[in-house]
């Protein structure tokens, strides 16, 4: 199922820097996976590389359940490097881009630290990450930008990973995984969105889970496939964290981008919102706006994956139904499979959304992309 | 359309109601702080009998966490699904320019110059000096 | 409880309800828990007092995020002795099915159930009470009541008993289970009760709720109300991929069920994604010959109540055509707070004639095999 495209090779579109949709497309969402430890120790301090050694750390995977590399969703045959785990091969990363002729893309890497129980251990983790991701990734590929992988464990240590990180341009935003040891508005994380506020970063929460609870209100499903339909109501949940919690009363400048979550449940989500706290709004006063007004003007969702009804007319209506143009950021979520060749864009979307899903609205949620070679002091 | 009387002003005290039927529509008359409003008693959300709704105040906030109670006793919350209402003019709180519930005008007239009405009916001592609590529908 | 307004209006100018309606989910409430002891061995009323009810979370009795108004009920729902809104059948049978043109209206109980209990003897004793309370307190009462059969779904067996024991009883009409159970209601342990439902011709109802001992989201509670009403959606997703994908449908192609105040907006959005994903992970579930989304339109119903209310009203028809007229059924939630009354809350979606009374009690009338 792959549209047709312009006749123009990938390397003549990159130097004109329009994508095949004849638009900029800044795709919000490709993946780099960790290869193993052994990658991070160079970025380590002394404690923490001999603890690798003494202890074997570099035996632990840290995979994290529910996204085994090999399953289909998660490794598109034909984006499998050569040799290696699927999202580890920078070659491969930009062939991705090449071929859609991206003019940034913003990586996203999901690692086990995220999950583990040390807090220390966690932020050790996740700084040698970030800086890997920066001297590996970012510095040899100059359309990438990236998520700020956040030890989550304790907020004070996301503080200072971002405090570290944020003088870098190149990073867009923080990445949490959707589900993890709170719901993500309570008023414990609170530090993390004041620093991110502060520094123009969005807030990424990616499909995943830490497994400290059954990763649904039912218990603890079979199948991956049962967890990876679950969630998005994980993030439904979240949504309505953030909104009840007031998160973005108390930073007006907050954006939340919703990663690899689905969207075709936001409308029917938002009515229900909408409806319950019309009823309830004296429980949480603070939210004075519908959540609908609310997540229309602070939350944005990448289009992978599209979980598209039978019929184009049923998938129209749900966009429309969505009630703002400006909440889809293009993705392909690469190397995960949703869709083959490069029809990565539902067909029939106006031109006009078109261009707002590829790059308006990316450019709009992620303001440090817009100045990326300002110095500090001027960026705003 | 006309002016009814529905209570003698001392017959409602602040902060309770009384319901009456004026012309075939039943209508809610609230003392709010000595002044009297009257409200259609029907929820403009699912036709609910909002005048049975609990009188209350304003919860505001200016920041999570932080809860005030303003305006104490000029709300009603409709008994079914906890909508809102300002008494005074019927908006309802989560959207004034589009959801609001029927307001009459509810005036306080002296005893002389007013039109029999239901109240009258019933076997109730009129007092000419005493003033009443005539509705306009 | 009732608000004292003088005088006490008798009758409402309202427009006359003309279409009959079967009401998928109304709540009786016992006045006490004494109320349930006569259909309770003295072993297990003592019990009851001196030990209580022993769940899955923090409170024992009470709902650890407490709701907006008292006893989570519309406000003009209390009986005049004061006693808890939905434990008077003769205020009940005024106010909502004389009112309202009740032809036929099920009941859901809640309180006091036994499917929650950890002690699963005590649960199944509950249990069977409910039963019996339901058909004496209220089905013998008015002809217009039916009856849903409770179960501890945590002992399949012991479940399996009791509906057994109660399906010849016409007027039980479903078993009722908590979507928040143990494990998801998928798994295999629960399917004995899916198999006596069918042996039974018996539908499954699943009305929110239940303490399965699980937070209510992936990522813990939440912190207020909203989210926890809301959460229920979330797990009625849960619960019909869960079904779905175990392959429930697969082992019983005859079994029914319908989802009771759950919404169904949210149901093609969830069909969509089902399918859209099945294709990556076929080959972790070989057990399913069909597409889920197959599954679910053919064994899963959904009542009307809390009927949403999108800005666009044209939206709710677009939903009505995705998912089906016949797959819908009118429900109100009598006595609580949340309550859809029949005069209103359909009318925006833009119904026929023809389509309302089918929703209003066709449906329900085929479903429940009702007369």
């Amino acid at each position: 199922m792959s549209r047709s495209t312009a006749t123009v090779t990938a390397s003549a579109r990159h130097a004109q820097g329009t994508s095949i949709y004849g638009v900029e497309a800044i795709d919000c969402d490709v993946h780099v996976a960790v290869p193993s430890m052994n990658a991070l120790v160079p970025y380590l301090d002394d404690y923490w590389r001999e603890s690798v050694t003494t202890r074997g750390l570099e035996r632990h995977s840290l995979n994290i359940t529910g996204q085994p590399a090999n399953a289909p969703v998660f490794a598109r045959p034909d984006w499998r490097p050569a040799e290696g785990a699927p999202g580890t091969d920078l070659g491969a990363l930009s062939k991705h881009l090449d071929a859609f002729g991206t003019k940034f893309a913003v990586a996203n890497c999901m690692y086990g630290a995220q999950v583990l129980h040390h807090e220390d251990m966690a932020a050790a983790l996740c700084g040698a990450v970030n800086e890997w991701i920066a001297r590996e990734w970012l510095d040899r590929e100059p359309r990438l930008r990236a998520s700020i992988v956040l030890p989550i464990q304790n907020p004070k240590n996301c503080v200072e990973e971002i405090e570290r990180r944020a003088g870098d341009k190149r990073f867009v935003q923080v990445l949490v995984p959707v589900m993890g040891e709170m719901t993500l508005g309570r008023r414990y994380y609170w530090p993390i969105y004041e620093a991110c506020e502060r520094h123009g970063l969005a807030v990424g929460i990616h499909a995943g889970s830490s497994y400290r609870y059954a990763p649904t209100s039912v218990g603890w499903t079979s199948y991956l496939f049962e967890d990876y339909v679950a969630q998005s109501a994980a993030f439904e949940n979240q949504l309505l964290s953030f909104v009840a919690e007031g998160v973005f009363a108390k930073f007006p400048a907050l954006k939340v981008v919703l990663m690899e979550s689905g969207f075709a449940w936001l409308p029917p989500f938002l009515w229900r919102a909408n409806k319950t706290w019309r009823g309830v709004r004296a429980e949480t006063p603070w939210v004075k706006r519908s959540p609908g007004e609310i997540v229309r003007e602070h939350v944005r969702i990448t289009l992978q994956p599209v979980d598209e009804p039978p019929n184009r007319e049923q998938l129209e209506r749900t966009i429309e139904q969505i009630g703002s143009d400006s909440v889809l950021l293009f993705s392909t979520d690469f190397p995960h499979w949703h869709f083959d060749g490069l029809a990565a864009l539902p067909e029939g979307l106006s031109p006009a959304l078109v261009k707002k899903i590829l790059l308006e609205n990316p450019v709009e949620t992620y303001s440090r992309l817009r100045d990326e070679s300002a110095p500090k002091e001027i960026r705003q | 359309m006309g002016r009814h009387v529905v209570a003698a002003v001392g017959e409602i005290a602040e902060g309770e109601r009384k319901l009456v039927t004026l012309e075939g529509r039943e209508i809610g008359v609230f003392n709010v702080k000595g002044e009297f409003y009257a409200l259609l008693n029907k929820c403009p959300h699912s036709g609910a009998e909002l005048c049975r709704g609990m009188v209350i105040g304003l919860a505001q906030s200016d920041e999570p966490g932080e809860y005030r109670l303003t305006r104490p006793g000029e709300f009603l919350r409709c008994p079914w699904h906890g909508w809102e209402f300002d008494i005074r003019t019927g908006q309802s709180w989560f959207d004034p320019k589009r959801v609001r519930t029927r307001a009459y005008k509810a005036t306080i007239e002296p005893g002389s110059e007013l039109m029999k009405g239901p109240y009258v009916a019933e076997t109730f001592p009129v007092q000419v000096e005493e003033n009443y609590v005539v509705v306009d529908v | 409880m009732n608000i004292n307004v003088k005088p006490k209006s008798e009758s409402r100018a309202q427009p006359e309800q003309k279409l009959s309606v079967v009401d998928c989910d109304i709540h009786p409430a016992t006045k006490s828990a004494s109320e349930l002891f006569p259909f309770m061995a003295k072993r297990w009323q003592e019990h009851a007092v001196t030990y209580g009810s022993h769940v899955r979370q923090g409170l024992s009795e009470g709902l650890a995020h407490p709701r907006m108004t008292p006893d989570v009920a519309r406000l003009d729902a209390w009986p005049e002795d004061g006693s808890t809104p939905g434990s008077d059948p003769e205020f009940m049978r005024k106010q909502h099915l004389d009112a309202n043109g009740v032809e036929l209206g099920i009941l859901i109980p809640l309180g006091r159930s036994g499917s929650h209990q950890r002690n699963l003897d005590y649960g199944a004793a509950l249990c069977s009470a409910v039963n019996d309370w339901q058909i004496s307190k209220f089905c013998d009462f008015d002809k217009r009541f039916r009856a849903s059969i409770t179960v501890t779904q945590e002992d399949a067996p012991t479940a399996v008993a009791e509906i057994n024991k109660r399906a010849k009883e016409r007027r039980f009409v479903q078993v009722l289970l908590p979507p928040r159970s143990q494990e998801p209601l998928g798994r295999r342990r629960y399917w004995p009760i899916y198999e006596a439902a069918v042996a039974n011709k018996l539908p499954i109802g699943l009305h929110l709720g239940g303490m399965g001992g699980h937070p209510s989201t992936g990522s813990g509670m939440p912190s207020y109300y909203i989210e926890e009403h809301t959460s229920m959606v979330q797990t009625m997703q849960a619960l019909i991929a869960s079904m779905v994908i175990e392959g429930v449908f697969e082992k019983f192609p005859e079994l029914q069920i319908v989802l009771i105040e759950g919404g169904f907006t949210w149901e093609p959005a969830l069909r969509w994604r089902l399918d859209k994903h099945w294709k990556r992970f076929k080959s972790e579930v070989p057990h399913l010959k069909r597409a889920p989304s197959e599954y679910v339109i053919e064994h899963f119903r959904f009542t009307t109540q809390p009927i949403d209310e999108p800005e666009d009203p044209r939206d709710m028809r677009h939903i009505v055509d995705w998912i089906g007229v016949e797959r819908l059924m009118f429900s109100t939630d009598y006595p609580h707070w949340d309550y859809d009354d029949p005069r209103y809350a359909l009318n925006h979606l833009g119904l026929s004639e023809a389509e309302k009374r089918k929703i209003f009690s066709g449906n329900a009338k085929g479903f429940y095999g009702l007369q």
